[in-house]
């Protein structure tokens, strides 16, 4: 049974990240985009995990540790890009 | 069996709340409102994933792991979308037509003003 629930929650998660990548794609303004980034961060973290379980190997969540890191230090940067470019705007 | 029933019902309605996360970040019609969806509903699906992977190896170091990774992102997770959503709100992305309240709007204009002049 757990077999069937890892398969579709992998074709969820798909379809979450496939979401999440239009907006990237599409979104009106920049800060749409970052959003959606963090979103991206959130599920392949999510699918990390569902990794670890479908594999066995308990080493993929030494991935999702680095990569919810680096998903933090991505949005402060980009949310201090964000100010900064409007600071000199003006 | 029954931890497994547990594993499979943790991992179906965090796969459910992510894509929930997607749909909204989608559908919804501004910035604010993506946030909304995005922020919360993608936190709890991490963390039922990861309660999930804690139960199925129920072993001592991949459990401190998981409890490493759960409270890093519920630390985390607000502090970045406060940073996001203030600076793309000063720099004047555009709100949604229909938002009847925009309580920062008077409040912040004077400050802003300061800056603006300094």
């Amino acid at each position: 049974m757990l077999a069937h629930v890892i398969t579709f929650s992998y074709i969820s998660l798909a379809l979450a990240l496939l979401l999440a990548f239009y907006r990237m794609i599409r979104g009106p303004s920049f800060p749409d985009r970052v959003v959606a980034l963090e979103l991206i961060a959130s599920i392949v973290i999510g699918l990390f995990g569902l990794n670890a379980i479908d594999a066995g190997v308990g080493a993929y969540l030494d991935i999702a540790i680095v990569l919810a890191l680096t998903a933090f230090l991505v949005a402060i940067g980009f949310a201090r890009y964000i100010q900064v470019r409007q600071a000199c705007d003006n | 069996m029954i931890t497994e029933t547990i594993i499979a019902i943790l991992i179906v309605c965090a796969s459910l709340f992510m894509l929930l996360a997607a749909i909204g970040l989608i559908t919804f019609p501004d910035l604010p409102t993506r946030m909304h969806a995005t922020t919360k509903s993608g936190v709890l699906a991490v963390c039922l994933i990861m309660v999930a992977v804690g139960l199925y190896f129920s072993e001592t170091e991949i459990t401190a792991r998981v409890l490493a990774i759960i409270s890093f992102i519920l630390i985390t997770a607000p502090v970045a979308a406060h940073a996001i959503g203030r600076a793309a709100y000063f720099a004047g992305v555009p709100l949604w037509p229909g938002t009847t309240k925009d309580e920062l709007a008077e409040y912040y204009s004077a400050k802003e003003d300061q800056e603006n002049s300094r």
